[in-house]
């Protein structure tokens, strides 16, 4: 009897938490559009697709900010998996045994950076290396959308960059850890029938990919949310433009920027609307990455029924 | 809500020693403010200096932006405010109860520059900054910098325009100027402290914009002549009303305010930009701090009363040690008849 009760009432704490968790998101979504209710009002829908930002005039769309947000996201992520796959490739299964332990400290020690500082390295380091790059950037690709516009150091290509350090850490390590979860039969049974070595990492990539793009989604969703980091080094100027030369703007500098001194109404509900946005888009990314993870966990079942649980994150 | 603070003597965290020792126990008070972050150096100098003359007045300080200033102060969050520009009148209208304004210290905006092959101080005028912001000025060989600066090597180089991207203060006086000497100005950036910039990178706070100026070959940028001042950044003189190109200095900023002072608004929310008098520097502002006329709580009034008449006499000395512009002896004047409207009884 004891025992039972003693489960009932672990089961309801731990119920309790959960719920805590749904109930505090939903709190935060609620809160958000009630501080932002006059922008939704005035704005309605043209809010997303609109690219005046003009507190002077109280003119307010987000559509700059949701496209430096996600252009310098996806960027980040396209330009950090490879390097942070390769890291956790090496460390969990080519890497000597001395040399695993200060690796794995290192690229964990990557992440306790706080973003100010890479901020900062930005600012000295990496904007004039940059810019340097950009001045040597033949003309004949300079008429490419991509590579327009004067080379100011500040702009996309830094912001991209410095995202894809921060997140590199967050990647490799949970590809890591995936990796690590994969059962030794598969590595066995690969080198069983002949594999080379390159060829057994490959399977125990290909029966670990859930957990990797699972990886690579939370890398997604740190960079999407950077704040300090990316407004020193983004050039912060709101427009929609292709090129990585371009200075642009992301949700989470504009609101970090204009916050302290928007006294006006309007203007403080356009940025909490910002907020909700970004919060709603966060949102859907993670969906996406869920329904993504989900489609390919049953895909590979009903080939392969014979596989094992998935290894996950 | 009022959540004014009312300390005593015993609830005072962290306090000095000499809490305990002030003759008249339990009088202790502490004051919260909030706001600009212009003037917080100078602020906080002054309330531990008045703190070491008056040990029983703690007044606590957070530069948390002027716009958050006025909305603490707007919600009672917070006893007085500090804002680098003056509250607008729907801002005066949403506010609980009247609000005074009294600048206590002067600021100025200087242009700060970065043209390779160019040595000693270049010469602007409020024109051309403007169309320089608009993005009419593309190149620093253009014949209007050409006609300012006819001595400088100026090259045939693209100008890259870095402002503010943070809300603030700093940015608030300099297109309060440009939109004063430029009605295209005017008509397409307004005034506010942020603007929606037609050309330009923008850099977080002062460093922000140095560190973009400093390391951009041909920029252009502007930050608060303090910054200016501790970083050695050189920086550009400005044409002023009176046709004079005057360079920013402690003297050049309380000239601009002396001129003000002759028609002064008696709730001293008044604009210096682009003063008349010819030693006046034209991008120079008065800070305010924010006090209700009648608070609820007259021992924190009359604790702010106190202090005001002293910041604005022996204050200002410490004010230009640190390199804030004193204010003019009339405008001190004005304000101490002024300070007789805060209710304290």
């Amino acid at each position: 009897m004891r025992a039972r009760s003693q489960d009932l009432g672990f089961r309801l704490t731990t119920g309790a938490f959960a719920v805590a968790l749904v109930a505090i998101v939903a709190g935060i979504g609620a809160a958000l559009v009630s501080q932002s209710w006059l922008a939704i009002g005035k704005f309605g829908l043209g809010f997303w697709r609109t690219s005046t930002w003009d507190p002077v005039a109280g003119d307010f769309g987000a559509l700059p900010f949701i496209w430096g947000t996600l252009y310098s996201s996806i960027l980040a992520l396209l330009l950090a998996t490879p390097v942070a796959l390769g890291i956790a490739i090496f460390i969990s299964e080519l890497c000597p045994a001395p040399l695993r332990t200060p690796l794995v400290f290192l690229t964990e020690l990557l992440a306790a950076i706080p973003s100010i500082v890479y901020g900062l390295w930005g600012i000295f380091v990496l904007v004039p290396a940059v810019r340097t790059l950009q001045t040597h950037v033949p003309d004949s690709l300079r008429t490419l959308p991509f590579f327009s516009g004067p080379p100011l150091g500040v702009g996309m290509l830094s912001a991209a960059l410095i995202l894809a350090i921060m997140v590199v850490p967050f990647t490799s390590s949970v590809a890591r850890e995936v990796l690590k979860a994969v059962p030794v039969a598969q590595r066995e049974g690969a080198y069983a029938l002949g594999a080379t070595r390159f060829e057994a990492i490959r399977a125990a990539m290909f029966y670990a990919r859930t957990g990797i793009i699972g990886a690579g989604m939370l890398g997604l969703g740190r960079a999407l949310g950077e704040t300090m980091a990316v407004t020193m080094v983004i050039g912060n100027n709101p427009q929609v433009s292709a090129s990585l030369f371009a200075p642009q703007y992301t949700m989470a500098a504009v609101i970090a920027n204009e916050f302290t001194e928007a006294a006006d109404e309007l203007y403080l509900h356009a940025l909490i609307e910002i907020g909700l946005v970004l919060f709603v888009i966060t949102l859907i990314v993670n969906g996406l990455s869920r329904l993504l993870i989900w489609s390919m966990a049953r895909s590979g079942q009903a080939r392969k029924p014979a596989r094992p649980a998935e290894a996950s994150a | 809500m009022v959540s004014a603070v009312l300390a005593t003597a015993a609830c005072g965290g962290g306090a000095p020693a000499s809490d305990q020792s002030t003759p008249q126990a339990g009088a202790g008070v502490q004051i919260n403010g909030a706001g600009a972050t212009f003037p917080y150096p100078i602020y906080s100098k002054w309330f531990a200096e008045y703190n070491a003359l008056h040990p029983d007045v703690r007044i606590n300080y957070q530069s948390i932006g002027s716009g958050g200033g006025i909305r603490q102060l707007t919600n009672r969050t917070v006893f007085f405010g500090a804002t680098d520009g003056p509250m607008t009148d729907d801002q005066l209208k949403a506010a609980p109860s009247p609000v005074l304004h009294f600048p206590t210290v002067l600021g100025a905006v200087v242009p700060i520059y970065n043209v390779p092959g160019v040595q000693g101080d270049l010469q602007f005028s409020g024109a051309v900054l403007a169309d320089i912001y608009l993005g009419k000025i593309q190149k620093w060989n253009d014949p209007a910098l050409v006609k300012l600066n006819p001595s400088a090597k100026l090259p045939a180089t693209d100008i890259t325009v870095v402002h503010r991207s943070d809300g603030s203060g700093t940015t608030f006086i300099f297109v309060d100027f440009l939109s004063k000497v430029s009605p295209a100005f005017k008509d397409k950036v307004g005034v506010a402290t942020s603007v929606n910039w037609p050309v330009g990178v923008g850099g977080k706070g002062n460093e922000g914009v140095s560190g973009l100026v400093t390391q951009t070959p041909a920029s252009i940028g502007y930050v608060e002549l303090i910054y200016a001042r501790q970083t050695n950044t050189a920086y550009g003189a400005v044409q002023n009303a009176a046709g004079a190109f005057v360079k920013a200095s402690n003297e050049s900023v309380t000239a601009a305010a002396a001129e003000a002072a002759a028609n002064m608004p008696a709730d001293f929310r008044v604009s210096i930009t682009n003063a008349p008098g010819a030693n006046a520097y034209p991008i120079a502002s008065f800070t305010w701090m924010l006090l209700f006329e009648n608070a609820d709580d007259k021992v924190q009034s009359a604790a702010m009363f106190n202090f005001l008449k002293w910041a604005l006499t022996d204050g200002q000395k410490a004010a230009t040690e640190l390199g804030y512009a004193a204010l003019p002896p009339a405008v001190v004047t004005l304000e101490q008849a002024a300070l007789a409207r805060v209710k304290v009884s």
